[in-house]
């Protein structure tokens, strides 16, 4: 992802902070930002919620449509998730179809929803084999400073929290609205947890220009279970078996942390 | 001297990332040396020096060095200068102001006259350094435009072997088939012939050089199918008669 | 020792534990052959088969980046691109990038990165051009393999070769370099690529669903796949010289 050049004088200080296990705003290195979750902002979408992770604001709406199921699985709904780096979030990013980055991100995101098996989709079965409903999870960047992938990864779980679907019956192979609404049946909370590596130290919930200095990036997603449903590491460097476990271990707690901003126990 | 510990035997065939020496050893040729530890960086044969170690690499590009003869082509004009593919991940520059004696006036079309987009040239390199295109001159006796001879490329690395030790290797070739052979730095060698069949001899000649570069006794084997293969053309042609 | 967790009592499994779908033990890789330097016009490539897998990569380079926007003052970019033929899958895959596709190129490229000395070149681009022929799961992983054969074999230096392998759970068992209808199928997969002499991991991901003690254990065996195909590719890069020996000494 193209970004403004961090000036070199600052790139030094980050890296010699981190060494002694400093960041330039004070954090410790396991420590995220401050984190807000609204949810409902959107009342044409089904669902929605809006997060922000310090400057990093991600929106997601959840648009809930009929259609038909996968030949492969006819007795289940769909989910599809898609990412938007729109030009207003950034100077660097550019009007026009997702680049590579919007696609992971929205792949990364997918996997953990979809791993996890956060939505029911065998609720989401109408007629088996003809009509379902397919969930639209659209991520919406509006602001970048960094670590893109956690907070739409939040803001989605938030917003198929919040996501309500009209009631329904089946009446001759038809689908039928009701009156009244029915929660998105969800039964797992994927957390996505990301870390940064410069010169071997980690930090978590990276910000912009820590990402622009980092050598390697991991991101783990966990369920509720505390079972690791999807990972992805990042940009060019490399990690080490055991830096891997070590980061596996502080991710797994921060993962029940963070859930706690979506899911009320 | 203590021998410091290498892990492969002389001309032993590494491949990248392989661990060649540990200690106090330069990181020559086609290494890499990270933590006292020297690793192969492209695929080839180790060997050591009492301080040096080194890979003869099978393959690689050419890098623009300081000196260097090379033959390329023109591949664009522009207002000042030519640019000339040297067959290097940068492609060399070779100004006007190199070639014309008289004042430079800034016309494009006095260029192409000169040497256009197809053309190749013998050069040499007169400035590198990795920010800017390699600069050429063409100023030297034997430098220039050429404008008859076939082509042949080899891959860069196995020039030293068709040159041969003080020469020997091109020198057989061209007393074998009688044409005149320059060699560019850059892999690329040109062939000038009395006849086409010459120019066939020594291509043959040169990609058996390339083949077998590393093997001993080439010089020989190289010198004797040539002088096989005259003696098959002259039955032929007897036959023929 | 791989401890295979207690075998659930599945309705649907009639297997023997110790063996699956094509016959092969757990912690087995599919056959492989490999073939280095298959193009005539590429710098580099190479040929891989790994049980139907079948893989062609290509790579061109470093050489003047176009856009020029593009190049890096300081280094060279690889630019990477992963792609299926319509005839690879079952189902004829439309020739369009995919969604898949654009992410895998991604991945693929941050794999190799780390082994290429890409500040050797600056203001230049290496491209690697990765051509799935024929698909049967773990396709990403073979890529890189075939992939890091062409750039050795284009002589570009690197820091060392990438081998990629992976590795997952299927059917209660942890398993090694699962084939398409195990990856569909099964609880877990996780492709990883690593570095064999610097032992460093730069590929690493996964879907499914593993405890963290449970992803310890398949990160170790897909690392053993990976050792295992780099033995195969030293060998397939010597053979590449070896001939030219022979034949000389039958002289």
């Amino acid at each position: 992802m193209k970004s403004p050049i961090v000036a070199r004088v600052k790139q030094k200080r980050i890296a010699q902070l981190v060494s002694s296990g400093k960041r330039l705003d004070g954090r410790g290195l396991n420590d995220y930002r401050e984190a807000q979750v609204e949810v409902g902002l959107i009342e044409r979408a089904e669902g929605s919620a809006r997060v922000r992770l310090g400057k990093t604001e991600v929106m997601v709406g959840i648009k809930v449509e009929v259609g038909t199921p996968f030949p492969d699985v006819p007795n289940a709904g769909v989910l599809t998730v898609n990412a938007e780096l729109v030009p207003l979030a950034s100077p660097t990013f550019e009007p026009g179809p997702p680049d590579e980055n919007a696609v992971e991100l929205a792949r990364v995101v997918d996997r953990g929803i979809r791993e996890s098996k956060a939505i029911d989709l065998e609720k989401l079965c109408a007629v088996p084999g003809e009509k379902v409903f397919i969930v639209f999870v659209d991520v919406y960047v509006l602001n970048h400073d960094g670590n893109l992938i956690d907070a739409s990864a939040i803001a989605a779980l938030a917003a198929l929290l919040n996501t309500k679907m009209r009631k329904y019956e089946v009446k001759d192979g038809e689908i039928k609205m009701k009156t009244g609404y029915t929660q998105l049946p969800m039964q797992n909370y994927p957390i996505a947890t990301t870390f940064a590596k410069i010169d071997n130290t980690f930090l978590a919930d990276p910000w912009l220009e820590e990402e622009e200095i980092m050598d390697a990036r991991l991101t783990m997603t966990f369920g509720k279970d505390g079972k690791i449903c999807a990972i992805q590491k990042g940009c060019c460097g490399y990690f080490t078996q055991d830096q891997i476990m070590e980061v596996a271990k502080i991710a797994k707690e921060k993962s029940a942390e963070l859930r706690k901003l979506v899911v009320k126990d | 001297m203590t021998k410091l510990p290498v892990f492969h035997e002389k001309k032993e065939l590494v491949t990248p990332g392989d661990l060649l020496a540990e200690g106090e050893y330069t990181a020559g040729e086609n290494t890499y040396k990270e933590d006292a530890k020297i690793y192969a960086t492209r695929v080839g044969l180790v060997d050591y020096t009492a301080r040096e170690v080194f890979v003869i690499a099978l393959k690689a590009f050419y890098v623009p060095k300081f000196g260097d003869t090379v033959i390329g082509k023109v591949t664009e004009v522009t207002t000042g200068s030519w640019m000339v593919d040297i067959n290097a991940p940068h492609p060399a520059m070779l100004r006007a102001s190199d070639v014309l004696d008289r004042p430079f006036r800034s016309r494009k079309s006095d260029l192409p006259s000169l040497f256009d987009v197809g053309d190749l040239l013998i050069a040499k390199i007169v400035a590198y350094d990795r920010t800017r295109p390699p600069l050429l001159t063409v100023r030297e006796p034997g430098l220039g435009k050429i404008v008859r001879g076939q082509l042949v490329e080899i891959t860069p690395t196995k020039i030293p072997r068709a040159i041969g030790r003080q020469g020997s290797m091109v020198n057989a070739i061209k007393k074998e088939t009688g044409c005149q052979i320059t060699i560019g730095q850059n892999g690329m060698i040109l062939i000038n012939g009395k006849t086409p069949e010459d120019e066939q001899l020594a291509i043959m000649a040169i990609r058996k050089v390339e083949e077998e570069a590393h093997t001993s006794g080439l010089t020989d084997r190289v010198t004797e199918m040539l002088r096989k293969e005259k003696e098959s053309d002259k039955n032929t042609d007897e036959e023929e008669e | 020792m791989i401890r295979i967790p207690t075998k659930k009592k599945s309705k649907k499994s009639t297997r023997k534990t110790d063996t699956r779908v094509d016959g092969r033990k757990l912690n087995e890789l599919r056959p492989v052959k490999i073939e280095v330097g298959v193009l005539a016009n590429a710098d580099g490539s190479a040929y891989l088969e790994q049980g139907k897998n079948k893989v062609l990569a290509a790579v061109y380079g470093p050489k003047e980046v176009h856009p020029k926007h593009l190049a890096q003052p300081d280094r060279s970019i690889i630019r990477c691109r992963y792609h299926m033929a319509p005839f690879s899958v079952d189902e004829r895959k439309h020739p369009a990038p995919s969604r898949r596709e654009v992410e895998l190129s991604k991945v693929i490229r941050e794999a190799l990165e780390p082994a290429v000395f890409l500040e050797y070149y600056p203001q230049t681009s290496i491209d690697v051009f990765i051509e799935i022929l024929q698909a049967d799961g773990g396709t990403r992983c073979a890529g890189i393999t075939t992939a890091a054969l062409a750039l050795a074999d284009a002589g570009i230096p690197m820091r060392d070769l990438v081998a990629a392998c992976a590795a997952g759970k299927v059917d209660g068992r942890l398993v090694l370099d699962l084939v398409d209808v195990e990856d569909k199928n099964g609880e877990a997969d996780v492709p990883v690529a690593f570095l064999p002499n610097l032992e460093a991991i730069t590929l690493l991901q996964m879907d499914g669903n593993l405890t963290v003690e449970e992803f310890e254990q398949v990160v170790n065996l897909a690392t053993e796949g990976c050792k295992q195909l780099y033995a195969l590719q030293k060998k397939a890069l010597e053979e590449k010289y070896v001939t030219v020996s022979e034949e000389v000494e039958e002289e």
